[in-house]
């Protein structure tokens, strides 16, 4: 029964010193941090996606209250939360345009023709080591999901063998885009609503061998273009979105449904 | 003259033969985690060199003249416990103070030296070896001292391994793993030294 007594009482008391050294500790050790620090903190997305450049969220607040980091820094607290931390530094944000992350390969299962069979570890990464990748065309969305992992967001999923992207849930803090070993998403304008769904650089014969959806680089888009928002370059049409309407007329006559419209 | 040459052994056997990543396998987690830049682990090494030292210090005294009088010995994992946590927790608050440079270049991990296995490790290894105070605090130096060769030398391979040409799929953690495998085949040629 004393054995029981005795441990209570032994560690409850060295907890109870512990706990006074320490709290006096905190006052003797105290530093002063900046109050704004925490404010910033408050208004960026917390995710610690590290599109910023800083070591998490809090190394970036702490870079914007020390004035390195501009306050519309975080891409996924967008223009609101650059209007709310320039409330707190007192200066006023230039607002940059929304982006969005877009997937621009539609090569599903069916449409993309496979090299061979790929059973190994699931990560686009070693998929694209093995023999340059399982899908047929080399600047295919490989669908293993290195983005879903990447994503903080939860704003992408993966359908039918590629990568599917909710504009609504992407924050456009770019880490798909560096996690994609294909470069096959990019970071374009939410305005921007007609988009070629392919950059494939292959001579058509190849492209078209590999999938059934490939840019062929004809043309006939860039043709149909009243407005001159269109270039073929690479080998695949690349549309300007300062100049596109969004009419939709070159999704209309692509003879290969890589151009698609929202 | 003969308890000097004794301790010099010690020192041997803790930094080299009983090197406690490579032979005991005590604090891998930081092993892996901060040995990404030379830097930062000497500071790592460091910060848990300090805490390993003092917590063997008090351990001991708590242990032998508060839990062996009253005869509760077998609570000596949580009491060791609660005087880590408690160290840690003032190494941060001292660190943040006089150098926040080194505190924001440990980061997490410092914390995360309460839940390493190596501090609690050392104290329950100085009880049940039967050292006496001088040898508890010696083998907690010692040991967190070969925990900093690791670390450092660790360090030191990865910073070589960033500029390899080295297979896609290896890339990273694995690469870092066969060279961990690698360091403690390499360690175990000490062994039979002491």
């Amino acid at each position: 029964m004393m054995t029981i007594v005795y441990a209570v009482v032994l560690l409850g008391g060295l907890g109870l010193i512990f706990g006074a050294v320490l709290s006096f500790a905190s006052k003797k050790f105290h530093v002063e941090v900046d109050e704004r620090v925490e404010q910033v903190r408050a208004c960026v997305a917390g995710a610690n996606c590290g599109a910023c450049g800083y070591p998490g969220c809090d190394g970036f607040a702490q870079a914007v209250v020390d004035g390195k980091a501009p306050i519309n820094g975080c891409s996924p607290a967008g223009a609101k939360g650059a209007r709310e931390i320039g409330k707190i530094m007192g200066q006023e944000a230039e607002v940059s345009e929304k982006l969005v992350a877009r997937v621009l390969c539609q090569g599903e299962k069916g449409i993309a023709k496979d090299r061979y069979l790929y059973d190994g570890y699931k990560s686009c990464a070693s998929a694209a080591g093995l023999a340059g990748g399982p899908k047929d065309c080399r600047f295919a969305c490989i669908g293993l999901g290195d983005c879903q992992d990447k994503c903080a967001f939860d704003a992408i999923t993966m359908k039918n063998g590629i990568a599917v992207i909710d504009p609504d849930k992407c924050t456009s803090c770019g880490a798909c885009v560096k996690a994609c070993p294909r470069s096959v998403i990019k970071l374009m304008p939410l305005s921007q609503k007609v988009i070629v769904r392919c950059r494939n650089s292959d001579v058509a014969r190849v492209a078209k061998a590999s999938c059934m959806d490939a840019c062929i680089g004809c043309g006939r888009c860039k043709k149909t273009c009243q407005h001159d928002a269109i270039v073929v370059e690479n080998g695949y049409a690349r549309i300007l979105p300062e100049k596109c309407t969004g009419c939709g007329e070159c999704a209309a006559v692509c003879p290969c449904n890589c151009i698609t419209v929202e | 003259m003969n308890e000097i040459v004794n301790i010099l052994l010690f020192m041997v056997s803790c930094i080299l033969t009983n090197n406690f990543i490579f032979s005991r396998f005590l604090g891998c987690c930081p092993f892996l985690g901060v040995s990404n830049k030379v830097g930062t682990s000497v500071s790592m090494g460091l910060a848990v060199t300090f805490v390993m030292t003092i917590a063997s210090f008090f351990c001991y005294m708590i242990y032998h003249w508060l839990l062996v009088p009253l005869g509760i010995t077998f609570m000596n994992t949580i009491a060791f416990i609660l005087v880590i946590a408690a160290l840690v927790q003032f190494v941060e608050m001292f660190l943040k103070k006089s150098s926040p440079t080194l505190y924001s270049a440990l980061g997490i991990y410092l914390p995360l030296i309460t839940t390493n296995c190596a501090v609690l490790g050392v104290a329950t290894l100085n009880v049940n070896s039967g050292y006496n105070m001088l040898y508890s605090v010696l083998n907690g130096t010692f040991s967190a001292l070969g925990f900093t060769l690791a670390i450092v030398l660790m360090a030191g391979v990865r910073e070589r391994l960033e500029n390899a040409d080295i297979p896609a799929c290896m890339k990273g953690f694995p690469i870092t793993l066969v060279s961990a495998g690698l360091m403690a085949v390499a360690f175990m040629g000490f062994s039979g030294l002491v």
